[in-house]
């Protein structure tokens, strides 16, 4: 029988593999938009396996917000890719250090 | 007459306010004239006001214009004080100066800021007039700092030649130190007797003449110290031994400022200060045997340093400080009369030689050295007349039985012989008599050998071998051997060797020739009002004998070989200074005498080594406190720690801390994560 704890699992996992992507990750700027989406979804994997565990909706509606909002970022962050490819001609992260100290 | 004097004593001020403040705009030659034309007024006026005072009965008064500062007891009023005092010392002032100012047109003709220069002239004139017409010793100050103002400017008038500013502000630092006694002689009488009008204090001197002071366990007598502190600010402002320094330095300037300042005017301010204040010296036997000391030993200082110098300005220089020492000495022995007499001829031939030098600097385009002069008297025929007068009126040649000759003859014998009389009482007196006959010769020898030197002898001019010679010779003091060239504005009247020297013109010649007239005369008319017969009646209280002073009666009385003493040592010198460099010619003895350089020659020719104590002393110590304050004290303490610190400090914190703004976004991510998970584990420990 596949409990709450498998859920909480998987997101948890989920979760990790998105924050290590955005940390280790030195390939481009396209990988951390993923990673962020990745760590989205593992939210909304915990919000519904509560919902559904607790009886209690509002969780799925959050999913649901969480979901806008991830689109909406997803297509800010592609638009700002974008331009920033236009202006620099490269997506690296390393090469992204302009606000350096 | 009220108004007369305000207008003589103002006229300078406005004509050097009206050239210094729109010089640029009126232009040379109105600025030349409104100053020239200013100076001749004031001059004329003050002979109108002595002729009014030795012949006219004129009494003295005291015009108050203004107060100054009224503090308590402490009144202070600008003020014109007429009496016999200040009435000759107008005269001196304003005709020296008037006539300056007219040489200056010629003098000056080549300088491209001739409106500053004739501003300066005339400030000058005002802060001298100020000074000695003051009835209080605010206003005396106040004139005796504003020449010493109009002193250091027109010293340093040539700015841009290091050596002229080194001068100037050597001047005032040594003056400064005069005027530190001067300001406590002031404090001192002020304190003595609550108040600083000469009117107030003179009449109750005699009341506190006994009074004492005790300081540190010692009974000091009080007058004795107000009119020592007073004489040292006479010191530095005459140029009295220990702080004489500044004055053959002062030869920087131009040749018609030394003239009028650094031989006529300023530097016998604190010859007339101690005339004026002889009620107060009067009663300061301590004081006043201090006086005599320091002006005999400075008139025997100056003349030796006199017989070396080279430079022809330097050597009258010396002549002037040693005259002065012979004007301080009368006035330590008590002939106040036969100081002020001497301070009246002197102005005449002493101008008159300071501008017969620079006629002759002048034809000789800028050339001070007087081993490449030589044989100029039938090139400069009226500068070599007027010369030679100025020097046998400086040497005091005259008839003693006939009681005739040129104007330093009547003033400086009585001088002489006054020091003689108060010998038979005090042994001091005596000190300075025989210094007073010995100085006689050597002046008579060092002013013979500047005129044999200039216009006899071979001419040396026109090449150049003898002078690098020199130069080597003396290579060890620069200071005291270059030829003070002074800088001209155009090239094509400099430097050069090639040109003929020439005569002045005419509006240099005039000043010359006025001033060989009163140096001729100004003896010979004077004497019997300054020191002679009708003395009385001439100073009429100005000056102050006390009952028992009867120095300048026993003058006339002394022994005839005493009479006869000085005008020995003169022809003396004269008789060696001709066998030396007028028989013998100047190459063979008087200049193979100098290259020698024995010890006395060396000793003499580097000033009694004046200069090296005073900076091994004073300047080394200056020097070293300030850098000890500057490095130390300022620049490690207070900046170390205060500002230079902390800017130090905040710039290390910002370069350590601005090395965490990586700028990569991973980094910030990860700290905001920490940040997170921090804040995460604070609130499931504060709420669980």
């Amino acid at each position: 029988m596949i409990g709450l704890p498998h859920y909480l699992v998987v997101a948890a996992i989920l979760f990790t593999i998105g924050v290590f992507g955005i940390f280790v990750n030195r390939k481009n700027i396209i990988v951390i938009l993923m990673s962020v989406e990745l760590i989205l979804l593992a939210v909304n994997i915990n919000l519904v396996a509560f919902s559904a565990f607790l009886h209690d909706v509002a969780g799925q509606i959050f999913a649901m917000f969480v979901l806008t909002v991830a689109a909406a970022e997803a297509a800010v962050g592609l638009a700002i890719l974008v331009t920033f490819f236009r202006n620099r001609g490269d997506i690296a992260v390393d090469d992204a250090s302009m606000m350096k100290g | 007459m009220q108004t007369l004097v305000t207008i003589l004593v103002f006229a300078p001020l406005v004509g050097a306010l009206i050239a210094g403040l729109f010089g640029r705009r009126i232009g040379d030659v109105a600025s030349q004239a409104v100053t020239t034309g200013l100076l001749i007024l004031a001059c004329a006026l003050s002979w109108y006001t002595f002729s009014q005072w030795t012949w006219g009965g004129l009494e003295a008064f005291t015009v108050r214009l203004l107060p100054f500062i009224h503090i308590g007891d402490f009144q202070a009023n600008w003020s014109i004080r007429i009496d016999a005092l200040s009435a000759t010392m107008l005269i001196v002032v304003t005709t020296v100066s008037a006539l300056v100012h007219i040489y200056s047109w010629g003098y000056m003709a080549e300088d491209d800021s001739k409106p500053r220069f004739f501003a300066y002239l005339s400030l000058f004139t005002f802060a001298m007039l100020s000074l000695v017409t003051a009835a209080d010793f605010m206003q005396l100050f106040f004139g005796w700092e504003g020449v010493g103002l109009a002193s250091y400017l027109l010293i340093g008038f040539w700015f841009k030649k290091p050596s002229a500013s080194a001068a100037a502000i050597k001047a005032f630092v040594v003056n400064r130190v005069g005027d530190f006694g001067f300001a406590l002689g002031i404090m001192t009488t002020f304190w003595a007797f609550g108040s600083i009008q000469f009117a107030e204090i003179f009449p109750q001197i005699a009341a506190h003449a006994g009074k004492t002071w005790v300081f540190a366990g010692h009974t000091f007598p009080l007058m004795d110290i107000a009119c020592f502190l007073l004489f040292i600010g006479a010191m530095g402002k005459s140029a009295q031994f220990f702080l004489h320094t500044w004055l053959p330095d002062a030869m920087e300037g131009p040749t018609p400022v030394s003239a009028l300042i650094h031989a006529a005017t300023m530097v016998t301010a604190g010859v007339y200060m101690l005339c004026l204040l002889s009620p107060m010296f009067e009663y300061a036997p301590i004081a006043k045997n201090i006086v005599t000391v320091i002006g005999a030993v400075t008139a025997l200082f100056a003349a030796t340093v006199g017989l070396t110098q080279n430079d022809i300005k330097r050597v009258i220089a010396y002549s002037t400080c040693s005259q002065l020492g012979y004007m301080f000495f009368a006035a330590g022995v008590g002939a106040y009369q036969a100081a002020m007499f001497h301070l009246f001829t002197h102005a005449f031939f002493k101008a008159l030689l300071f501008l017969g030098a620079g006629s002759v600097i002048h034809g000789m385009h800028h050339e001070q050295d007087m081993r490449k002069y030589g044989a100029l008297a039938k090139l400069l025929p009226i500068t070599f007349i007027a010369m030679t007068i100025g020097t046998i009126a400086i040497t005091g040649l005259g008839i003693p039985p006939l009681e005739l000759g040129f104007a330093g003859f009547y003033s400086k014998d009585t001088i002489i012989e006054a020091a003689y009389a108060a010998g038979q009482h005090n042994p001091i007196g005596m000190f300075a008599w025989v210094i007073g006959v010995l100085v006689a010769g050597l002046t008579s020898f060092y002013s013979w050998r500047l005129a044999f030197f200039t216009f006899n002898g071979k001419a040396r001019w026109g090449h150049d071998d003898h002078h690098a010679h020199a130069h080597d010779a003396h290579g060890h003091d620069a200071h005291a051997d270059e030829t003070h060239d002074e800088p001209l504005p155009d090239d094509d009247h400099g430097h050069g060797h090639d040109h003929k020297p020439h005569e002045s013109p005419w509006v240099m010649l005039f000043p010359l020739v006025v001033l060989s007239i009163g140096a001729v005369a100004a003896g010979f008319v004077f004497t019997g009002y300054f020191v002679g017969h009708h003395q009385e009646e001439f100073w009429r209280g100005a000056i102050y004998n006390a009952p028992t002073n009867h120095v300048l009666h026993e003058a006339h009385g002394v022994a005839e070989w005493v009479k006869y003493s000085p005008l020995i040592a003169t022809i003396l010198g004269l008789l060696i200074a001709a066998y030396v460099y007028l028989l013998k010619g100047d190459e063979r003895l008087g200049l193979k005498l100098a290259e020698r350089k024995g010890p006395l020659y060396v000793f003499f020719y580097n000033k009694w080594f004046f200069d090296e104590l005073y900076d091994a002393t004073f300047v080394r110590l200056a020097k070293f406190l300030g850098d000890l304050f500057w490095k130390g004290g300022d620049q490690k303490i207070i900046d170390g720690l205060g500002p230079d610190g902390v800017s130090a400090v905040s710039y290390e914190v910002g370069k350590r801390t601005g090395k965490l703004q990586t700028g990569y976004l991973y980094h910030y991510a990860f700290v905001m994560l920490l940040g997170v998970a921090g804040l995460l584990t604070y609130a499931l420990f504060k709420f669980h």
